[in-house]
């Protein structure tokens, strides 16, 4: 499913890591840069979807609930309580991971459709949570005043210094995915996706598995969570409702179910999509559903996976050419 | 080494193993045979865990496991290569195989799997060519190779295959029957259910014979082929009695 060697997932690591490096020397602009911080959230959350959806094969729509569980934990403990930021991002993703065990050991006993309604509820419920408990939540109006994070006196407090930070972390969430999916682990997932029962008879603990990757998922939607809150400073309830949850799972079909840099795309592309459709004001939200309507028709395997497919094809086209042969589909 | 005693299995209201009893011993082959719905995948689901009995026990190397998930089956010694292969299609045959030995990586060192990856590799060259080819690419001979390939990899006490032979052409048959014969003599023990009944009774050293959830026969192999009942209801007709007639 991953079409790519282990040889060529360094190499792109390493140009992945270059491109992050270099990038704030080509761009100038303020909006750019915000626009690539989004990207870089959006990635990480996408990146642990991916891992639930693309490669284990469950769907989730509640990771809107974990993004923002991550966020309000950060802005309430650091704002409210006076945590030291680091140490609370990590709090967070702990408790955030607790709860999504809780929650997933028996949701992943469903199956399909039930779970997917059940990490919905899930999802709507954290939202009225975020909305009525408003003497700590700020509700509707939102949660301001969250502190910026910090190394020593050295304060991420502007776009160019965030683009830094959060594409450090998006480069190490890509750095253990890449390694999780080809390791054991990763092909244990993959065979859950292929067929539970015969999985099951190979001796890997399906409900084990799928729990654990649960919990991940929900670990890297905390992160990206909590860097959201330090890097705006601002996070109200409309950022973590029901439709973030459906633009996640979109960014993991769009970039291509069962691939780490599929993820990265997606998130990208879609996020970028989004900004430039503003431009179309009421139509951008029939323009965004024709674009992803295009892409499910023409690249159903996502756009990674479906273009290197398309490359294949016609290497492979060419060289049955050469010999004389005649290529058919 | 495996003991049944009368279990009962139902897939919700219907009642697909009645008060079954059998006995394996080690290093033994035995042939479950029998027409179509009497029960011998249920039979050998049953006893990997996958539809577990209501009630009956069944005990391996003397330790009750009825009432255990499949995979700790698994870790107990017992491989199930299911019927039509359940590959991992898009997963390459090396992935395949390795995922066979799952259980085994945390306890046992890297250079012991990989030596039974060069057994399976011996047992079939093929398999060997095709390492790095995706397990849906591969022809139904190859598929059934790597899937009694992936059941070794887990280093069984006990493989239980079920229709290894079904849609494959007659040579690619003869292939895998020496192949299970040679895990035999490797000292695996085998659970068979088959509907080409006359070559699993050529290779096994007991049979059984199911009916509608229940045995209706057992014995030494080489006495059942030869058994009028079993040769009219599984073997087919002998075309020399019928010429005679007419």
């Amino acid at each position: 499913m991953a079409p790519f060697t282990r040889k060529k997932e360094t190499l792109f690591l390493i140009i992945f890591a270059l491109a992050i490096i270099l990038i704030p020397l080509f761009v100038k602009n303020k909006y750019h840069f915000m626009v690539m911080n989004i990207v870089g959230l959006n990635t990480i959350v996408v990146i642990g979807l991916n891992l639930l959806i693309g490669f284990t094969g469950q769907i989730s729509l509640g990771h809107a609930a974990f993004y923002g569980m991550g966020a309000y934990l950060s802005a309430i403990f650091t704002a409210t309580f006076g945590f030291p930021p680091w140490p609370t991002i990590v709090l967070a993703m702990i408790i955030t991971g607790m709860v999504a065990y809780f929650v997933g050991y028996p949701s992943l006993k469903l199956k399909g459709h039930y779970l997917v309604m059940a990490t919905l509820g899930f999802s709507i419920i954290v939202h009225i949570f975020m909305v009525e408990l408003d003497r700590i939540t700020g509700g509707p109006s939102g949660f301001p005043g969250i502190p910026h994070l910090s190394i020593g006196a050295f304060v991420f407090d502007n776009d160019f210094k965030n683009f830094y930070l959060i594409w450090t972390f998006v480069f190490f969430c890509i750095l253990v995915s890449v390694n999780l999916v080809n390791s054991r682990v990763g092909r244990a997932l993959k065979a859950i996706h292929g067929s539970e029962v015969a999985a099951n008879t190979l001796g890997i603990d399906t409900d084990k598995y799928k729990t654990k990757v649960f919990v991940l998922s929900a670990v890297f939607a905390s992160l990206a969570g909590s860097l959201y809150a330090h890097y705006i400073t601002f996070i109200s309830p409309r950022s973590f409702d029901f439709y973030y949850s459906i633009q996640a799972v979109t960014m993991v079909i769009v970039g291509g179910m069962g691939s780490v840099w599929g993820a990265f795309f997606g998130a990208g592309l879609l996020t970028v999509l989004s900004e430039f459709l503003h431009v179309a004001e009421k139509y951008n939200i029939i323009a965004y559903g024709a674009i992803l309507t295009l892409v499910l028709v023409f690249l159903p395997e996502g756009i990674v996976v479906g273009f290197y497919n398309f490359y294949r094809r016609r290497k492979i086209k060419s060289m049955i050419e050469k010999r004389g042969g005649e290529f058919r589909v | 080494m495996l003991n049944i005693d009368l279990i009962n299995t139902y897939y919700g209201q219907i009642h697909a193993l009645k008060d079954l009893s059998l006995h394996i011993e080690k290093e033994e082959i035995v042939a479950l045979i029998g027409s179509n719905g009497a029960g011998k995948s249920t039979l050998l689901n049953t006893v990997s865990g996958v539809t577990p009995p209501r009630t009956g026990s069944i005990r391996f190397n003397k330790t009750e496991i009825s009432r255990r998930s499949p995979e700790k089956i698994v870790a107990q010694g017992i491989v199930h290569v299911p019927e039509g292969r359940q590959l991992f299609g898009p997963l390459t045959v090396f992935e395949n195989l390795e995922l066979g030995a799952f259980l085994r990586f945390s306890r046992e060192s890297r250079k012991d799997i990989e030596k039974d990856l060069r057994y399976v590799m011996e047992l079939f060259p093929i398999l060997k060519e095709r390492r790095e080819q995706k397990a849906g690419t591969l022809s139904g001979g190859e598929q059934q190779m790597l899937s009694i390939g992936r059941a070794i990899m887990g280093r069984p006490q006990l493989m239980l295959l079920d229709e290894p032979s079904l849609g494959l052409a007659p040579l690619v048959v003869i292939e895998i029957f020496n192949v299970i014969r040679k895990l035999q003599e490797d000292r695996t023990t085998i659970l068979l259910v088959e509907q080409n009944a006359r070559a699993a009774l050529r290779i096994a050293d007991r049979a059984y014979v199911l009916e509608t959830g229940r045995i209706t026969m057992e014995g030494n192999a080489k006495v059942l082929i030869e058994d009028e009942g079993v040769k009219k209801a599984y073997l087919g007709n002998d075309y020399r009695e019928k010429r005679r007639r007419l």
